[in-house]
């Protein structure tokens, strides 16, 4: 019941784009085309799974022992560096295909800031999930909530990239052009996802 | 006269906010109200400009292909010594601020002037650089809080000035930032295409 609930609240609830503000510049940056945002949304979902209960480990049997928890954010961003380097090479050795897919994307998500927020989010924030005590999530739940919160990326970016698609066949206003339509359609998306609120 | 117009080119020219569109995550964020927004961009330009200088004096002993890690290791040695800092002196901005005090890390902006101008200047140069850059962002910031704090909460800076039954909540919750950001950019281009005419 609880990962559920956890699923839900990360993908609907509190959407990572659209409620908590990460990862914007992808968001914007790759949605022009519904065939990109999804490669992007994938790529995403693969490295901030896998960064997450690395770097969730790492507190867990490093930091917090040592009581260096304030080395968070340099180990971490060097974590997700390496990592992303690291799944970048064993793609192109495992499955080409998968890495000529996701290839261009890769290199970006270092400076994806959703990957680096889940990752201090898990460590650093109390949860609470249907009225329960707020608790600090365990492994399994942290997996789960990094996962869930990588698949609303991946909702919010292929929704957003599919308007997109259709408004670039609209006559829009010289200023508007661009980015200020795609944050004004962006602000309607939002809208609407927070119809949401209050369900978990 | 030269380090006057590295200063002033952050400003409008090559504002982060508006024409650059850097550094979008705490814009959007953390712009609830104007203090709020000035603090976030306050905070940057202190990021910004130390890590400018540190940088534009290491690189030219750092090896091309690593340079990137380096860069990254510099501005997150920074952000935690802000952390630190911020922590001290003003923890009630820092539990407003929150997560996105690490996330200046990952921060767009900060990485781009280390690859784009500090590691081939002067250290010197490289400050006026971050100061310039840093200040557009922290006005950017301050502009759209102000606006989405007067138009949620009816006030200003902190002072109410307009009535209760005034306030559109949305304004500043998610939809409202990025309506009021796409609108500003608008304004902005307005503005600055009638004084290139």
């Amino acid at each position: 019941m609880e990962y559920i609930l956890i699923i839900i609240s990360a993908i609907f609830v509190n959407n990572i784009l659209l409620s908590q503000f990460m990862g914007i510049c992808p968001f914007l940056g790759v949605s022009n085309k519904l065939s990109t945002a999804a490669g992007m949304s994938g790529a995403v979902c693969f490295v901030i799974t896998l960064s997450t209960t690395v770097t969730y480990l790492l507190q867990q049997y490093v930091l917090a022992p040592l009581g260096i928890e304030f080395m968070q954010t340099i180990s971490f961003i060097l974590v997700i560096a390496g990592l992303v380097q690291m799944v970048e090479i064993i793609l192109k050795k495992i499955s080409p295909s998968l890495y000529s897919a996701l290839g261009i994307f890769l290199p970006l998500i270092t400076t994806n800031c959703a990957v680096l927020g889940v990752a201090l989010t898990v460590v650093q924030k109390e949860f609470s999930f249907g009225g329960a005590e707020p608790h600090m999530l365990n492994l399994g739940e942290s997996v789960v909530y990094a996962f869930a919160t990588s698949v609303g990326f991946g909702l919010a970016m292929i929704l957003f990239a599919g308007l997109r698609e259709q408004l670039s066949l609209n006559n829009v206003p010289k200023s508007f052009k661009g980015i200020p339509i795609a944050l004004i359609t962006a602000s309607i998306l939002a809208m609407a996802f927070m119809g949401f609120s209050g369900l978990v | 006269m030269n380090k006057f117009k590295l200063i002033t080119k952050g400003l409008i020219k090559e504002n982060p906010t508006f024409v650059l569109l850097l550094g979008m995550c705490p814009t959007l964020a953390t712009t609830t109200s104007a203090i709020n927004g000035m603090s976030m961009g306050l905070a940057t330009l202190f990021v910004l400009v130390l890590s400018n200088m540190a940088i534009s004096a290491i690189a030219p002993y750092v090896p091309d292909k690593v340079r990137i890690p380096a860069y990254i290791v510099v501005i997150a040695t920074f952000v935690t010594v802000l952390e630190f800092l911020m922590k001290a002196y003003t923890p009630a901005i820092y539990e407003t601020l929150g997560l996105f005090i690490p996330l200046i890390v990952v921060n767009c902006i900060v990485l781009g002037r280390a690859e784009a101008f500090a590691n081939k200047n002067s250290v010197i140069d490289s400050a006026c650089d971050g100061l310039g850059i840093g200040l557009g962002f922290t006005m950017s910031l301050t502009i759209l809080g102000m606006v989405r704090e007067l138009l949620g909460a009816g006030s200003f800076f902190g002072m109410k000035i307009l009535p209760e039954q005034g306030n559109i909540l949305v304004f500043v919750l998610a939809p409202g930032a990025f309506m009021v950001l796409g609108y500003l950019i608008v304004l902005f281009r307005k503005i600055t295409a009638k004084k290139g005419e």
